[in-house]
């Protein structure tokens, strides 16, 4: 317990994490102070506006209507030669609903923003992570703490603890008042409704399944770090992962015309996790039927097939970096 | 006497592109309780490869080695909160103070937080404890590692060159903390270039060239083994010291040379009787004093690493590492 709580100290005192939280709660304060800012509340003073809107717009397209039919009428080979063929506005052509001001509408945005807040805090805790065991290894801190503590897996499982169990710590208190942010804009700035019991328990679990992300990205920064014995080394391997699937093997899976390349991008996965499905469709694929005629086929990414491929990834980095740091000499 | 530290046949061997280098050869050493035991050896030798070993840092190809009377590395953690060490140049995290540093060291193992105003205090760095420790110097930093080996109060402290970076008064103090805690019942291993401070300060000595051992015992018996049985001469000056030279070997002495302005007789025992000698010819002699062997010169003996004129001697290269296999890169 005593390394436990040695470990969470460290943690916490390391300015270079105190630093990259402060960056992260920044983004995540500009990203809802724009959310506030770009959307109002809707109630029927709005409505009315966005209908005389919408009326004034129709008239004004009608009057020009009516002018480019005249100017056919006098020169119709400038028209193509059919008067009767041009375009004549109607009135649901200008649905007062695309002159409504933007509202937040909570059950419709707020998994956005909850995949947000994952993305920002995962990209961190893959950075603190790689950071927090690297800079140990480099600066000598690993070997004084095994000098005191000779039992390798358990000083660096510690190390995994403490350092998940903060993030986990962190990422819940957020996700919370990410929440309570959140329905704050959405009851100033838009729409609570359709929040019944289900939708609530349907954005508790999305907002699991971001603390999950955030823990699975931590720990693979960690173990990547603790595998090199070198920050460098998990933001080297983030680099090459990014230059090497999500440009250079995506880019020529395309050309090379492969179905559903996309499923190499990282982000896919992601949003596969986060919003339960993604569905990737093959424009050079056709699924013939008599009433639709030819569909692209589609392949469909759920959130278990995205859990099952972290998964596999943090077996293999957390258990190659317990593997290496048990067989390895510490020179 | 106990014997505090046991290695006996210890060997580690390093494979690489370039062949097998064996860094230990069946290297022995026993420290006894109480002793401030000094382990000397030239660069390569495997003195920190020996201390890394015993501290659990790198896995031994053979051998026994046990701490305090168990077995390591199997019993390491039972007995690692009673050795302190510092191995090789001290190493911290740059952005912690040294208060930071060592609290936490206390945290991880379990030793009261008082210890650390108590061992600032003793070696000297009270007054810059908040001090981040990137701002230390070289004799800060070393003076902040032994603070971390002391933190415990430990029964064996191994301490690999303690006094590196330090001022002449930081290595008297040192020396006279070595005594000190000698003296409190405290058995201390010094891995040290600085052999006048190793013969000032050491009971014993275990001596390792090529992975090694070339010498073992008290500093008194050692010493004793390579005594020296020449003899320093000069004569009045205006003597022509080629020719007493002459008139020593006509008379017997096995080895005369001569050196600059005053002759060196080996092989003498009594050296009255070059006194008598050269009297017999009314040379009369103005200095006769027997060259006192110091652990200097035995080590550069044992270890055949004295330098000689027009030579570069490379850093594997001493007495033992002819055999192939044996100290540098071999097959």
């Amino acid at each position: 317990m005593s390394l436990y709580r040695a470990e969470t100290r460290r943690l916490v005192k390391r300015r270079f994490a105190r630093w990259l939280l402060i960056g992260g709660l920044l983004v995540l304060t500009a990203v809802a102070l724009g959310t506030a800012f770009t959307n109002r509340q809707v109630g029927p003073e709005q409505i009315a506006e966005a209908k005389a809107t919408a009326e004034a717009n129709y008239q004004e397209n009608l009057r020009y209507a009516e002018q480019e039919r005249q100017r056919c009428e006098q020169d119709p080979s400038q028209y193509g030669g059919d008067c009767a063929q041009l375009w004549t506005p109607t009135r649901e052509d200008f649905s007062y609903t695309q002159f409504m001001p933007s509202t937040f509408d909570f059950k419709e945005k707020f998994r956005d923003m909850i995949t947000t807040l994952a993305a920002i805090l995962g990209l961190a805790a893959f950075v603190v992570g790689a950071s927090y065991v690297g800079a140990e290894w480099t600066s000598g801190g690993m070997m004084n703490l095994l000098l005191w503590r000779p039992q390798r897996l358990r000083v660096l499982g510690t190390k995994l603890a403490a350092f998940l169990v903060t993030l986990g710590g962190l990422a819940v208190v957020l996700s919370a008042v990410w929440t309570g942010i959140f329905v704050l804009i959405a009851n100033l700035r838009g729409s609570m409704s359709g929040m019944t019991a289900g939708a609530w328990q349907s954005t508790v679990l999305t907002e699991l399944r971001a603390v999950v992300l955030i823990l699975v990205a931590g720990a693979l920064g960690f173990g990547l770090a603790a595998l090199g014995r070198h920050t460098a080394l998990a933001l080297g391997a983030a680099v090459g992962v990014i230059i090497v699937f999500q440009f250079g093997l995506v880019t020529v899976l395309s050309m090379a015309q492969v179905p559903y390349a996309e499923a190499w991008l990282l982000p896919i996965w992601v949003m596969a996790w986060m919003n339960k499905e993604i569905k990737l469709q093959n424009y050079n694929g056709c699924d013939f039927s008599a009433t639709a005629g030819c569909q692209p086929p589609e392949l469909t990414l759920t959130w278990p097939m995205a859990g099952g491929l972290m998964a596999v990834a943090l077996v293999l980095v957390v258990g190659a970096a317990m593997w290496t740091m048990r067989s390895r000499d510490i020179t | 006497m106990t014997a505090v530290l046991e290695i006996a046949g210890l060997q580690k061997t390093y494979r690489s592109r370039k062949g097998i280098r064996r860094a230990l050869d069946g290297f022995d050493m026993v420290v006894e309780a109480g002793q401030v035991h000094g382990f000397l050896g030239p660069n390569g030798s495997g003195k920190t490869t020996t201390l890394r070993t015993l501290l659990g840092l790198i896995k031994p190809n053979g051998g026994r080695m046990a701490v305090l009377g168990r077995a390591v590395p199997e019993h390491l953690p039972e007995v690692a909160g009673l050795v302190g060490a510092i191995v090789e140049s001290p190493q911290f995290f740059g952005n912690f103070t040294a208060k930071d540093t060592l609290s936490l060291l206390a945290d991880a193992g379990g030793v009261d937080q008082r210890r650390v105003y108590a061992v600032l205090e003793l070696v000297g760095l009270r007054d810059r404890a908040t001090d981040r420790v990137k701002t230390y110097s070289l004799g800060m930093k070393q003076r902040l590692a032994v603070a971390s080996a002391l933190l415990k109060e430990p029964m064996l402290l191994i301490l690999d060159e303690p006094a590196n970076g330090l001022d002449p008064g930081g290595i008297r103090e040192m020396r006279t903390l070595m005594r000190n805690l000698s003296e409190s019942g405290m058995t201390v291993v010094l891995s040290s270039h600085i052999l006048g401070e190793v013969q000032l300060i050491c009971d014993s000595v275990t001596i390792i060239a090529a992975g090694r051992r070339v010498a073992a015992g008290s500093v008194a018996d050692v010493l004793a083994q390579h005594r020296s049985t020449s003899t320093r001469v000069r004569v009045e000056p205006g003597i022509d010291l080629p020719a007493v030279a002459e008139v020593l070997r006509a008379a017997g002495a096995p080895q005369v040379t001569l050196e600059g302005d005053h002759l060196i007789v080996a092989g003498v025992d009594r050296p009255a009787w070059i006194t008598w000698v050269l009297s017999q010819r009314e040379v009369w002699v103005s200095e006769l004093s027997p060259i006192t062997v110091d652990l200097e010169s035995v080590f550069l003996e044992l270890t055949g690493t004295a330098p000689v004129d027009g030579e570069h001697r490379q850093v594997d290269q001493t007495a033992l590492a002819t055999a192939p296999g044996r100290g540098g890169w071999g097959q």
